[in-house]
């Protein structure tokens, strides 16, 4: 069960030290869980895992590969492994590792990519992803999770470890605004239904859930009657709520900080079309672009991923521009 | 006592081969080179130096032995099959709609695979994996990892090897099966891999080279190396691919061998009778 929090404006604690927390918290339950980092341990904060439980962290150097190979490896002696690198480089670079010694040997992989899309700021387009989901969707039995605040990142790294497989956690490392009071649980594959709406439903996840609110706020304030899911488990979706929504509202707009092409706006309409619902449908995300280097702010703004722009966009698919 | 020891293995490697040509012809083509290659490898760690159990194959004690080469599957599956894991009737379904033995060794189907290989490179992180893991959890098992010449060309063996050399994984044993040849010709015109003794050996490996079918020199290194502490350890292991058959040696395209002419299918068999013979011989004749 999870509930809101009281005040959307303050940040809780970065989202990295959400995960090493919870990771150090899964260690003294169990000695079998062990965190691999390629070389990034200062900027994860793996390196703390490190200080603390040393027999527990395994430096893997710049080898992406080799480090989601080794995880898998080490999974077949009964450890419960979790491995970080910044997001293009835990999902695009070692695809294939993350296919054979991974998923398709149903080896177990508990993969953080930080910083992804916008979130990752000065370090530019060639450490952007925009298509890490898009590529990890297709593979089978695959568990994708956009964490939305430190609570939600704080349980989704827990639950992992309570399941066989691989499992991808999407999340900026620094600080982002609360959504979820402390103590919140979630499901994984069940999209928490924060408001319901008439007109508008917005199905967004990661921290764009708290823009999402954001633009609720503005459109109610003008009449609209606008539902909004935080469908953090992109996969595997829940289908079931997006049918049930969505057959109840007009204009159905997918909002995330990804490609248009095969993440979640992908996943949601080919929901739609397939059970024929027929509301007016958008994806909102990245048009097909390359990232670059700025702010994260910068990127947000160039990229169309503001509360500004989620509103105007369901203004206009309302005719009410 | 080591003569009729190695007898043994010059039986058990007749009756492997057999499997395998037997495997290859009933399919109609098949990986033949590398899986040769590897026959006397595979007949003394799963014959003399691996603790294993055939009726126990998930058994905790176990050596693991990973065929990062997974292309050679037929030589994996015939040995476990002598050794007894599963029917040697089973071995007909190979490649078959629904078997348990598709081309590349898969954990999920085959009794007494523990590692799932085929796309080159990985089953070297893979192995480094288990044998960090082992280490951690203060087990005394062994891991062995085989890795084909060819697949050298792959970067990800070169990072698992600097993996397992910083972290002196002395429970793991990498063997190279140096048989000359890969798909598309000689390893040296390919991709040329230079001298691969001195490139482990730069990369922190106490490093022997074997002969390949010297089933006794092939023993001897390994139970040597099992005993060797506090370092990261290779065999390059001298093959031939195709290694046991001449006609097969001889056949330049020979990773992948097609039964579809008579020569080919006279040859097999050919071979076929001469391996029974091996397999049949009496201990005393030896």
């Amino acid at each position: 069960m999870f509930e809101l929090t009281e005040n959307r404006n303050t940040k809780g604690r970065e989202l990295r030290t959400s995960v090493v927390e919870s990771i150090l918290e899964l260690i003294k339950e169990n000695d079998k869980v062990v965190a691999l980092e390629a070389d990034l341990g200062g900027a994860s904060y793996f390196n703390k895992i490190n200080k603390a439980a040393p027999h527990n962290f395994i430096q893997m150097g710049i080898q992406e590969a080799n480090m989601v190979g080794v995880a898998a490896g080490i999974s077949i002696v009964g450890y419960v492994p979790f491995v970080h690198t910044f997001a293009p480089f835990a999902t695009r670079r070692v695809l294939d590792q993350i296919f054979m010694s991974g998923s398709y040997s149903k080896n177990t992989i508990n993969i953080y990519g930080s910083d992804p899309g916008y979130c990752v700021g000065t370090n530019g387009g060639t450490h952007t992803s925009f298509e890490d989901v898009a590529l990890l969707r297709a593979i089978p039995e695959i568990v994708i999770c956009d964490g939305a605040d430190d609570t939600q990142v704080a349980w989704i790294v827990k639950e992992f470890a309570k399941m066989e497989g691989v499992h991808y956690l999407r999340a900026n490392r620094k600080a982002v605004r609360d959504i979820y009071k402390a103590g919140s649980s979630f499901q994984i594959g069940k999209g928490n239904l924060i408001f319901e709406g008439k007109d508008v439903l917005i199905i967004s996840a990661g921290e764009l859930v708290s823009d999402a609110l954001d633009a609720r706020d503005i459109l109610e304030a003008q009449g609209y009657s606008v539902g909004v899911i935080d469908m953090f488990t992109i996969k595997p979706l829940d289908e079931k709520l997006i049918i049930e929504q969505a057959a109840k509202a007009k204009i159905v707009v997918t909002f995330e900080n990804h490609s248009v092409i095969g993440g979640l706006g992908s996943a949601v309409g080919e929901v739609i079309v397939e059970n024929r619902l027929n509301p007016i449908f958008k994806r909102i995300g990245v048009e097909d672009k390359f990232g670059q280097v700025g702010s994260p702010d910068f990127l947000k703004e160039k990229y169309g991923l503001t509360s500004k722009r989620l509103v105007k966009e369901i203004k206009t698919l309302s005719g009410k521009m | 006592m080591r003569d009729t020891k190695i007898a043994g293995l010059e039986k058990m490697a007749a009756g492997v081969r057999y499997d395998i040509l037997n495997m290859l012809l009933k399919c109609g083509a098949g990986h033949l080179g590398g899986s040769f290659s590897i026959v006397e490898l595979l007949c003394v760690l799963y014959g003399s130096q691996m603790n294993h159990d055939p009726a126990n194959p998930d058994w905790s004690g176990r050596d693991y032995l990973v065929l990062s080469k997974g292309h050679a599957g037929p030589a994996l599956y015939a040995t476990l099959a002598h050794q007894g894991y599963f029917a040697h009737d089973q071995l007909d379904t190979l490649n078959c709609g629904g078997t348990d033995f598709p081309s590349h060794p898969d954990r999920l189907k085959t009794i007494g695979v523990d590692v799932t290989t085929g796309s080159l490179g990985q089953g070297t992180s893979q192995a480094a994996g288990v044998a960090y893991g082992l280490k951690l959890a203060k087990r005394d098992n062994h891991v062995y990892l085989i890795v084909g010449d060819g697949e050298l060309n792959e970067g990800q063996c070169w990072e698992a090897f600097q993996f397992i050399a910083h972290y002196r994984l002395d429970n793991l044993v990498v063997i190279i099966d140096d048989n000359k040849k890969q798909l598309d010709g000689y390893t040296q015109d390919v991709m040329n891999p230079f001298d691969i003794a001195k490139k482990m050996e730069a990369f922190g490996f106490y490093t022997m080279k074997v002969k390949g079918d010297d089933l006794e020199a092939i023993d001897l290194a390994v139970s040597y190396l099992r005993r060797v502490g506090s370092t990261a350890k290779c065999i390059v292991l001298d093959t031939v691919k195709g290694q046991g058959i001449g006609y097969f040696e001889e056949l330049m395209d020979n990773h992948s061998v097609k039964f579809d002419s008579q020569e080919n299918q006279k040859a097999a068999k050919a071979a076929l009778d001469e391996l029974e013979k091996l397999m049949n011989r009496e201990a005393e004749n030896v």
